[in-house]
């Protein structure tokens, strides 16, 4: 694995390495010194060229906790704007001599485009619509820490798939691992050509969230849920009408939580608009596992890094 | 410089002999002191016509200039070219014109004609000055956008009302911004969906031709129809053509052969206005150039500096070069054209259309002599360095193409010699 650009590249073999690296990195979050030398003398650069709290910090604290010196690069706002060409900008910081650049772009290709530019290791943290790996990896894992294995597991997966690189990652990465999947969302927020894609994909699509979620739909049961963030910008795209009405077409709301079982685990990759896909009564439920996905993505971007920029393990890392 | 071209077999037919003389027309026998070239074994086609070209000059002389463009032009076998408006300043005025039109001259290896641009800037509002852009040395008789669609119908319909004066016509980009965007820039379907790239429906061409050509039929006026790329843009045509509206289109010759599916890698060399379409888009495009539905095939040769093309994939620019590989790939494309047809949508009709009388003519006796000689059973590996033209966003690099262009006779004058300048 020389980059990680999308879930396409990774076998069933090498996701479920990097699950069992990341249980173990899990286990050393738990530590009191969560400090692992593997990668001293490294250098990580963070190259974001789109706002990001909770998944810079994530890759920042992820490489800390390994020992490499990691560098924050904001980009914010298209190098075509500034008279620069992207490959220009990350020729020019990969020259410091970087060892991996992890890189979020609102284009959808950028991290494929630039790891054919550059010598460093490229960990895709979200290119546009396309791909966001380390998140699906993260869900994925997630999921089987409730469930156990995915094989025959069935996943909803609800909201904006048109927009969401989560949705692309995720679909990839659970029908590899065994899962059934549906995706629910109405006709406009379904990607063009999705028929074809799911028919070779081999997941379903509905546009009727009450019936997948009791179970009515062709996968049957459903084993866990995952909610997509929808932005309410997509009300002037003429996507929907307005929020109410996407809420009771599309909501996880009080009332489909309780179509649910009680150990259903609900996911939501953040951040939540809280009362438009999701109810609070969800967001905050038992059976949430929002800020659980937090701490499994440091474990899962550990283990990414690890992988990426320290060889193969030899013989256990914690 | 007269000239004596021996065997060339004229249009595929028959070989024989054309003479040239000093004054660049084609006479009836051998003039003294001709220099006499060996053409056996090519094929003669008069000098081929793009409709639609962009020779960048002036603004990005980086990406391109008359002169480079004019030369990659005839080693294409052109010996004219259309020069779209969308350069900065834009072709908007008589002077604009008159300026492209005279480095053309300057640089006098094929015949530069410049197409006015339909509204001020290209903004889509008010006229240009169409009439003076007529009235004009340059004579200006196609008026194009090109680049942005005349969306408001209103300004498309006192257009196509105005240019009838002179005889003029208007070459539309088809594309409605309300359904392509900007930002549109892949074919919308399952690709598309999949990489996560916005879509650029086949719809957003069509709604705009089907309105166009309702707007020829209403004002009884010309339309042309740039880039043509959809099976439904087709059936307009057909549909259309079958009433009588006096409308004609164009194709790529990358349309006729390249399909979306190239898009999988993100590669900003096969990024391109409109979109790469899938394969069903291309079969259909080849029956109706085949069957006369589509009556030119057009270059839309767009030179890009390599720092524009390295952008991601929705930063880049659009557009790809094309007039040194065009003959090759329309051969390549539709190996059963037969040279009559080629020539009828490489030069004849595009001259037509354009009102470039002495273009397009046939390779007898009296007329200017435009010649290009072609050898139809070569294979030509195109190397994108190998190339007159100053940018290399060339899609056909490392692809093997068929019928080279040997040599080019612009009005009598070899601009191209054995495959290289004269």
């Amino acid at each position: 694995m020389k980059h990680l650009l999308s879930i396409d590249d990774l076998s069933t073999d090498q996701i479920l390495q990097l699950f069992e690296t990341a249980a173990d990195m899990h286990d050393v979050q738990g530590r009191e010194v969560k400090k692992l030398p593997a990668l001293r003398g490294r250098t990580v650069v963070n190259m974001f060229y789109e706002d990001s709290t909770r998944t810079r910090s994530s890759f920042e604290i992820a490489g800390k906790w390994l020992s490499a010196d990691v560098i924050n690069v904001s980009a914010k706002g298209s190098s075509a704007s500034k008279g620069e060409s992207l490959r220009d900008t990350v020729l020019t910081v990969c020259a410091m001599g970087v060892d991996g650049l992890v890189i979020r772009h609102p284009a959808s290709g950028a991290a494929l485009q630039v790891s054919e530019w550059v010598d460093a290791a490229v960990v895709n943290a979200g290119d546009g619509m396309h791909e966001h790996p380390t998140q699906a990896l993260l869900d994925a894992y997630t999921l089987q820490r409730h469930l156990g294995s995915l094989e025959g597991r069935h996943v909803a997966i609800i909201g904006d798939l048109t927009h969401s690189r989560v949705f692309r990652s995720n679909v990839q990465c659970l029908t590899r691992l065994g899962a059934r999947v549906t995706v629910v969302a109405p006709p406009t927020l379904m990607p063009s050509g999705i028929g074809a894609w799911s028919a070779t994909a081999g997941f379903e699509t509905s546009y009727d969230v009450d019936e997948v979620l009791r179970g009515a739909g062709v996968h049957g049961v459903v084993d866990a849920v995952m909610m997509l963030r929808v932005q309410r910008e997509r009300m002037s795209g003429a996507f929907f009408p307005s929020a109410r009405e996407y809420t009771v077409g599309y909501g996880l709301t009080r009332d489909r939580l309780a179509l649910l079982g009680p150990y259903v685990p609900i996911c939501h990759p953040g951040p939540m608009n809280r009362g438009l896909e999701i109810a609070a009564d969800a967001a905050d439920a038992a059976q949430s596992v929002v800020l659980e996905q937090v701490s499994s993505g440091l474990a899962i971007r550990m283990a990414v890094l690890y992988h990426l920029l320290a060889g193969e393990p030899e013989g256990g890392v914690a | 410089m007269s000239l004596v071209i021996k065997g060339a077999s004229l249009l595929g037919e028959e070989p024989a002999d054309l003479f040239v003389d000093d004054s660049g027309t084609f006479v009836d026998s051998a003039p003294s002191g001709a220099e006499t070239i060996d053409a056996d074994g090519l094929v003669a086609l008069p000098g081929l016509v793009d409709l639609h070209t962009h020779l960048r000059e002036p603004g990005r002389e980086d990406a391109e200039t008359i002169r480079t463009g004019s030369q990659a032009a005839a080693l294409g076998g052109y010996t004219a070219v259309l020069a779209m408006a969308n350069t900065s300043p834009v072709t908007d005025t008589a002077e604009a014109a008159t300026r492209v039109w005279e480095l053309g001259r300057e640089a006098g290896l094929v015949h530069v004609q410049p197409v006015g641009a339909v509204t001020r800037g290209l903004a889509g509002e008010e006229l240009a000055e169409l009439g003076l852009m007529h009235r004009s040395r340059a004579g200006v008789t196609v008026f194009s956008d090109d680049g942005k669609c005349v969306h408001d119908a209103r300004v498309m319909r006192r257009a196509l009302e105005y240019v009838k004066a002179f005889g003029g016509v208007v070459s539309q980009h088809s594309q409605d911004p309300s359904l392509a965007g900007p930002s549109a820039c892949c074919h919308e379907g399952e690709l598309s969906g999949r990489l996560g790239l916005p879509g650029w429906p086949g719809i957003a061409e069509e709604v705009i031709v089907a309105r166009d050509v309702m707007l020829a039929r209403h004002t009884g006026s010309r339309v042309h129809v740039a880039h043509v790329s959809t099976a439904g843009s087709v059936e307009v045509l057909r549909w259309a053509k079958g009433l009588g509206i006096d409308v004609t289109a164009e194709v790529t010759p990358h349309h006729l052969l390249l399909t979306t599916d190239l898009l999988t890698g993100y590669d900003p060399t096969y990024k391109v206005n409109p979109p790469l379409r899938p394969q069903e888009d291309v079969e259909a495009l080849r029956a109706a150039l085949a069957d006369g539905t589509i009556d030119a095939v057009a270059t839309d040769h767009a030179p890009h500096a390599r720092h524009d093309k390295e952008h991601a994939f929705v930063d880049a620019a659009f557009g790809m070069v094309g007039l040194e590989t065009a003959l090759g790939v329309v051969r390549t494309a539709l190996p059963d054209l037969t040279w009559a047809d080629v020539a009828r949508v490489m030069s004849v009709t595009p001259a037509r259309i354009a009102r470039l009388e002495e273009q397009g003519r046939p390779l007898a006796p009296g007329n200017p002599a435009h010649v290009v000689l072609v050898d139809p059973d070569s294979s030509v590996t195109v190397d994108r360095d190998a190339s007159a033209s100053l940018s290399r966003n060339n899609p056909w690099h490392g692809r093997s193409l068929t019928s080279r262009v040997v040599h080019t006779v612009y009005a009598g004058r070899l601009t191209v010699r054995d495959g290289a300048l004269a």
